[in-house]
Order: C-alpha cells, then structure tokens, then sequence
C-alpha cells in the first residue's frame, strides 16, 4: 500500500503526518524545529514512524512545506549574490531593477543589474533585437563581480520569451551548465517589477533552497525512506522536487495554504472559512471549491512586490503566546508574543508573564490539552478579566470572518491550529467545527495536495483568434501542470479569466488560465 | 508656490486617489518614476494659474491608451519630456510650465516628471477636476480650446506632430498612433496661454490633492478618525464639504467590461444610524450615480468615493470585495465645473442615466445649512 507523509517545517516547530492512499491519518507528531532544517525532519520522521508502526518501505509519497525560503529573505541571511539582467531597452529605464529593494536586501544580493536592448510588444513584435555581444559583456562583468546566481527579465515575456531563453544559454558558456539562472517567465506573470522581482528572489534563495532539498534527501536516506518527492507551492498544491529545487520562490507562501486546504479536508468541506490560530498569529481564510480563495493584492516579501498567488488571508497579531497588558485601563493583547517560549515564560508553566493561554486557562480551570500547566500559578487571576481577554479576541475574530465572507448568508466555520482552543465553539451565529488533529492541519494540507500550474499572457487579437488564442493558452497550463508532476489523464482547466485591454481600439485581451491535476501515481 | 518633495508627491496621490472618485488608475509606477525625478533633479515649485503670466505657454502632459501596458512596458523615462520639448520647438517658444489634464493615477505624475527634467514648475490645476473615463470630457474642451497641435513620441524617440480641425478627429488620431506605439504614447498638447490656462482649468485640483493626501497619512498616523480628516479638509478648499452619504458593509458587486470600460454596481448594507438601508452605486470605470433605497443621493460630477472603514484608506472600485465595511463620502465639485456646458460634457445623461445633475448641497439640504463642527 501506497502511504504518504506530509511534512510542515515551521519556525517553532516541524510537524509530520501519515496518511494512507484514502487520506486516513495513520499518525501525527511534533518536534521542535532546530537550526539544522534536515535533523529537525529526521526527528520528525523518526518519531511519527515509531508511534504509527508504519513500515518506512511503505511510505511512497513526501510532501514538505517549508518557511525555510522565507525567512531567509525576511531576515536577510544567506542569500545568493545575484546579477539581474533585463532586456527591453530603450524602454524599461526609467525605473531600474532593485531600485524598490529595501537597503539591506539589496546589500545582501549584491547591486548588480543592468539593461540591455530587447524585449517584445504586447503583440510580441521586437522593441528592439538582441544583442549577444553586449548580452556577453555584462556577463563576463556579474562574473567578475562574483554573482552566484542570475535572474533574467524581459519586457513582455508571458507573451514571448525567446530572448530570454537566449541569454540563459549565453549565460551557461559562461557559468557553466549548473549554474543557477532564473528566467522571469517561469516564475511569474504580466507585471515587469513584479516577475522580476519574484525572479531575482528566485536566484537569492537558490542556496538555501538547495540546502533545505539536500537536508530533506538526506534524512530521508538516512530513515530508510525511498519516496517521490514534492514541496507545497503559494497556491497549496504541489510541485517535485527538481521543480521547487529550480523555482524555491514558489514555495515561500505555501503555509497558509496548506492550513486551509488542511482544514478544509479533515472537515470534509469544499467550501468553508478557516480560523487557524497559531502562536503568534491568527490568520483567516476562505476555501471556494476546494481551493483557497486568492488575494486580489500581490504578496509583498521583506517589502518586496512579488506577483505570486496567495491566499486571500486575514491576520490578526494574536495567538495562544500573545502578552496580555492592561495599560491606563486599556486592554492590549498582542503583537508581542512568547511563541515557543510559552512553556517557559508563561504564568501557568511559572513564568512571569501574562498571556492568552493563561486567561483561557484561568477561565476553564482544566489543562487538559496544555501539558505542564500548573492552574496553582493563576490563581491570583481574576476569571472576569480573563473573560475580557477572551471576548476581546473574539470578536476581532467575528470581525475578521465577516470581511472575509464572499456572501451574505451562512457559512461553516473551521477552526485549527495549536491555539484554536481558545476560541469558543460559536463565532457569530455560527457553530465551529473542530476537526480531529486540527493541531497538524498543515502538514496534512501539504499531504493531500494536487498540482497545478497557472499561464497569464496578453493576445493581440488580429491574426489570432479569440477562440485560438484560449485554447493555446489553456494547451500551455495543461503542459505546464504536467511538467510539474501531475498525472496527464486527470489535468484539467479549473479557471479561465479573460480581461479585455481598454483604450485599444484594435482588440487585445489578457487570458490567465489554471490547469490542476492529481499527482502522478508511482507503481 | 508650494515646495513637492518625495514626500509631497506622496501625499498627493493619496489626495489624487480620492479625486479618482473610485478611477484613474494605479499610480505606483508613476510614483516610483516621480521620486526617483525628484530624488535627482530636487523638488518641483507647484504654482497656481494666476502666477502665470497672461501670455506665457503651458502645457498639458500624460499618456494615451491602456496603462495596463506600463505595467509590462516600463517607459524609457523621457518620453514625456521629449514631447514637450519638441512641442516647444514647433511652436517656436518655451513653456512657462507644464501641467497635467487628470486628477487620479498615473497619468497625475507625468508632468512631475516632466517638470523635474526641464527645471519647470508644474501649474496647480487640470482639466477634470476628477478623473473620468473619456478623452473629450476635459474642461479644455468645454471652453472650446484645441489640443492640436500635440505631440506624441515613444522610447525609441519616434515622434507624431498632429495638427487637426477638431479635437475628435485628434482623439481618433491618438489611439491609432497610440496602438502603433505599443499601447501607450506620451503625448504634449493643449497649448494654452496664461489667459487661457485661468479661464479654462480647475485650479488648485493639485494642492487640494496634497492637502487631502496629508491629512489621510497624519489622521492615520496619530490613530485619528480619517474620514473627519477628509471632511475637514475639503470645508475648506475650492471643493465643498465632504459628506457622509453611507457606512455600512458590500453585500454585492457587479462589474462587466462593456466597450472597453468597466461597468457595475456595488451595494452596500447599512450599519449604525444607516441601519436598514441599502446604498447603490453604479460604477464606469469611476463612480457614477448614488442611491439610497432607490432615492438618488449624489449624482456625477460631483465625487462619490468609498473608504474603508477601520483604516480610511481609500478604495477604488477594482479593489471593492463583499464584506469590506465602507465609509461613502460626496464630495461637492467646484463651480466651474456644474455649469450647463460643463454637464453637457460630464453630466449623467453622457453616462446613459436619464437623470438631471442635483447638485449634492441641495440633496442634503440639511447638512448643508449647518455649521461644520469638528472635534479639536
């Protein structure tokens, strides 16, 4: 029998879950995760064998979904040195690559850019040809500056990337065949600053990517796990390894994704909200269909804008671990968290400070479900102000699924996640459903994904037709998705949107299309 | 004069968004290209139309066509300038400044740009008083002035000098060289002496803008109720008072693409003293028409423009969604541009709504004949 593990590497902690080929959960657990990405997934995999029984031969399928990218980038650390090359002039000047980076992200990947002559219309006519000498010559000098990575742009390549095909096999005489190098057509759409920012990222997180992949493989050998492997991407659904090891940036927001998508499963329903309460956060969403409701906005990261699908979410600072302060009689809880320190720092576990696990403890007086809560540590708290607390976060709860609803009327609510205990068990009118093992909807989310792939172009409408011009479009998502690692007999388009330009009078419309598919069986 | 620093420029298209009445565009691009113009070249002097000489030249700047392109097409930088620059030439006389014909996105940023190139001042004014969705809807056209002879150039410095009888055979020429172009051209046009430019403009649409986009940002950052902010602000200035029209929550929005424009309605759910009322807006690309439970309440010209409620941010209508509790405002245009010939360009009946304009004072009598009060 074919089982699958989903693995969620979270900044507190790593999570692991078994499931069988129906998606029943043979087994959950949770390690704290430590600086060494692939120790932490090792003791995960380790500890959830043992409990499960299950036989590591038996385990065919990995899913992982990790912040490892991220936080990189949040933080600055360990980023690539990059060289951004951009084709399109003389258009494309007036607002350089990096030149929206914060200082310290910039500094980190080095400021090394330039723009060269190319790029296409919107109709996929030349802007002007390329060059190869002048392609070459900045090569040679991202080399001498010591570039580990290179991020490629040009101007309207969703229409037509030839040219950037062009500069990355230019570029690999001259780094060599594995060298790093991103194009902006694989990781983004229609939006110049957008797609080459998402690319350049692309090129930044390559080492971490790399390491993260490399720590997975190896405790995996080292488990005796023999399974074909995928990374959750921004949208929930999956991508292989090879893939997330070419285009980690796709990866980077795929945990609340996979907690909606989680959550929505273990429920048993396509359309729900989802409350999932963290430590520190609580972030709101909405699944349509099954699949996570995406945010009109695009993502920003460390203040950079990307273009990447995202889960519409809301989220408010608050989370099992957030401090508790009244000041001048004003209640104040959150953004300050103790996160993992919570069983250390926190009143009922002896500590000294005050938090909204403390104030639920205090009110029910049970703790059950919070191992080492001593209730001796809070009685000096008053039950009325702990109410405060807790009705205070509920309604900024109640608040958050009203905005996020998509239609007047009922909807059900699912709540998840290690903090979720909090709230009580009606939110508005509405009875919450809480699953069993809410605690590890996101790596279940990341088990029990598809695959999917999205093309966004604009068509110049003249010796196209508007019928010509879907239907390559969607043949494009439907390749795409297979090469992503889904199963060619279950692809399918799930979304078609077209948007005609305005103000052209010779017609030209933008065709976004989304192919998704089960992933492709291992015999 | 007033100084416009990266700060200003800022403010000013906070302030702009507004003037958008839900329109005009998303303005990020322009506002990179604006700083980065004024980080190099310093600040620009914005000047109002009565600072300029009776015989002095100005002219009007922006682009033409779909401002979808700039998001893939970043421009080259100065094209905008080029046009200027060339217009100055076959007129043979230099501009005294440059200005812009639309309030809102975009196409508010272009002669910043120009300006901090050629070391101008911009002129405080424009043509809309508010973004709208046609061309021809410019006060320019109104006071029957020619944007002939225009220039328009791209990046790879191409450049049209159109001379024509009438401004729509003009328009038709823009979009076709437009198109050519790649979608987008800069054009510089609507030469008008200083006589003109006092006669024909809206003046003070800019530092109204800025004056507006501060008090946002300063309600905002010491915790501050933005919408009295943005009422305050506009008791004081060429446009009326601000009122409350609505508050409540979206429960619908309907959006089609007819003819290349965006048009919808959007309904809202009334909270707090609005409690049981339903508010309609009908939408073209800007906000259009206002119902409450069927009585109209603000009707176009005059701004009708949604707000979030908690952050006061504004929000235009392609970033409306169910659930967002709003704040609507009206706010009342000024004169210049209520006149029977002004409505006959920009009134509802041009919008297919077989109303006639009330102007929103008379709709809201009430309101309007007390005093302000706003909390110190």
């Amino acid at each position: 029998m074919a089982l699958k593990i989903g693995v969620d590497v979270g900044g507190t902690n790593t999570d692991a879950v078994i499931v069988d080929h129906k998606c029943r959960v043979l087994g959950a657990e949770k390690v704290p995760t430590t600086k060494n990405v692939g120790e932490s997934i090792y003791r995960a995999l380790d500890r959830v064998l043992s409990s499960s029984g299950v036989n590591p031969q038996e385990i065919k399928y990995l899913m992982m979904g990790t912040t490892q990218c991220r936080n990189a980038i949040l933080e600055s650390r360990h980023l690539a040195k990059i060289g951004i090359l951009r084709l399109g002039a003389p258009a494309g000047l007036a607002v350089e690559p990096l030149y929206t980076w914060p200082e310290e992200l910039k500094n980190a990947v080095g400021n090394n850019w330039a723009i060269v002559n190319g790029g296409v219309e919107y109709d996929g006519t030349l802007i002007s040809p390329v060059n190869p000498e002048e392609i070459s010559e900045v090569l040679y000098d991202f080399k001498r500056k010591g570039i580990e990575a290179l991020a490629v742009s040009s101007i309207f390549s969703p229409v037509s990337y030839e040219q950037e095909i062009r500069v990355k096999q230019l570029a690999q005489k001259i780094f060599g065949p594995a060298f790093p190098i991103t194009l902006s057509h694989e990781v983004g759409s229609i939006g110049l600053l957008e797609r080459e920012n998402s690319a350049a990222l692309n090129a930044a997180i390559s080492k971490v990517a790399a390491e993260a992949a490399n720590g997975l493989e190896e405790a995996l050998r080292l488990r005796g796990i023999e399974a074909k492997t995928f990374f959750s991407q921004n949208d929930g659904t999956l991508m292989s390894l090879e893939y997330a090891k070419k285009f980690p940036v796709l990866t980077i927001c795929s945990g609340p994704s996979n907690s909606l998508r989680g959550a929505a499963f273990l429920s048993g329903l396509t359309n729900c909200i989802v409350v999932d309460v963290g430590g520190t956060s609580t972030d709101i969403g909405v699944m349509i269909n099954g699949f996570p409701r995406e945010s009109a906005d695009p993502v920003e990261l460390g203040e950079v804008k990307t273009n990447f699908r995202m889960p519409d979410l809301i989220s408010l600072a608050i989370g099992g671990g957030s401090v508790v302060e009244e000041v001048d009689g004003v209640l104040k809880i959150g953004p300050r968290s103790l996160g993992y320190k919570l069983t250390t720092d926190g009143l009922a576990w002896g500590g000294a400070t005050f938090t909204v696990t403390d104030a639920f403890l205090a009110c029910r007086q049970d703790n059950v479900g919070y191992p080492g809560a001593d209730l001796s540590n809070l009685r000096n708290v008053d039950t009325k102000f702990g109410e405060k607390v807790l009705h205070k976060i509920l309604l900024d709860v109640e608040m958050a699924v009203e905005k996020i609803k998509i239609r007047p009327g009922p909807i059900p609510i699912v709540v998840v996640g290690g903090g979720s205990l909090l709230l009580p068990n009606k939110i508005g009118d509405v009875e919450v459903i809480r699953p069993r093992y809410y605690q590890y909807a996101n790596a279940l989310g990341a088990a029990i994904a598809q695959v999917s792939a999205e093309v966004d172009r604009i068509w110049a409408l003249g010796d196209v037709k508007r019928e010509e011009a879907l239907e390559q479009t969607q043949k494009q998502a439907l390749k795409k998705a297979v090469s992503a690692g889904a199963d060619p007999g279950s692809v399918k388009v799930v979304d078609v949107e077209e948007v005609p330009l305005p103000y052209m009078p010779q017609r030209a419309v933008r065709i976004k299309v989304k192919a998704i598919g089960y992933l492709a069986e291992v015999e | 004069m007033i100084r416009i620093g990266e700060q200003e420029i800022e403010d000013l298209l906070w302030g702009a968004a507004v003037l958008g009445a839900g329109g005009g565009g998303d303005p990020y691009l322009g506002l990179l290209m604006a700083k980065k113009a004024i980080g190099k070249y310093g600040p620009i002097s914005l000047i109002h139309p009565l600072e300029v000489p009776d015989d002095a030249l100005v002219i009007s700047t922006a682009i033409i066509g779909a401002d979808t392109i700039l998001l893939e097409k970043i421009p080259r930088g100065n094209e905008a300038y080029a046009s200027v620059k060339k217009l100055e030439e076959y007129l043979g006389k230099k501009a005294y400044g440059v200005m812009t014909t639309e309030c809102g996105g975009f196409n508010s940023t272009v002669p910043f740009v120009v300006a901090a190139q050629a070391g101008l001042p911009v002129i405080d004014a424009d043509a809309m008083g508010r973004a709208f969705p046609e061309q021809q809807m410019t006060s320019f056209h109104i006071y029957g002035l020619k944007g002939s002879p225009m220039v328009m150039t791209n990046e790879k410095s191409d450049c049209c000098v159109l001379e024509t009888k009438d401004n729509y055979f003009l328009e038709k020429l823009c979009r076709s060289i437009s198109v050519e172009y790649g979608g987008v051209a800069y054009f510089a046009g609507y030469s008008l002496t200083g006589k003109e430019l006092k006669e024909a403009s809206i003046p003070n649409t800019l530092s109204f803008s800025l004056r507006l986009g501060r008090a946002i940002r300063e309600a905002r950052e010491n915790k501050q109720d933005v919408i009295e902010a943005i009422i305050e602000t506009t008791s004081n200035s060429v446009y009326g008072r601000a009122i409350k029209l609505f508050s409540g929550k979206i429960t619908d929005i309907k959006r089609n693409v007819v003819n290349g424009f965006m048009q919808g309605k959007t309904r809202v759910q009334g909270f707090q003293s609005f409690s049981g009322q339903t508010l309609e807006v009908c939408f073209q690309n800007e906000n259009l028409i206002a119902y409450i439970d069927g009585k109209v309440v603000a009707t176009v010209p005059d701004i009708i423009m949604f707000f979030d409620e908690v952050t006061g941010i504004p929000l235009p209508t392609t970033k409306l969604r169910y659930g967002y509790r709003v704040v609507v405002l009206g706010i009342p245009t000024p004169e210049i541009m209520r006149t029977e010939a002004a409505l006959n360009i920009w009134g509802p009946k041009c919008f297919g709504y077989e109303l006639d304009y009330v102007p929103l004072e008379i709709l809201h009598s009430a309101y309007y004949n007390t005093a302000p009060e706003f909390a110190s």
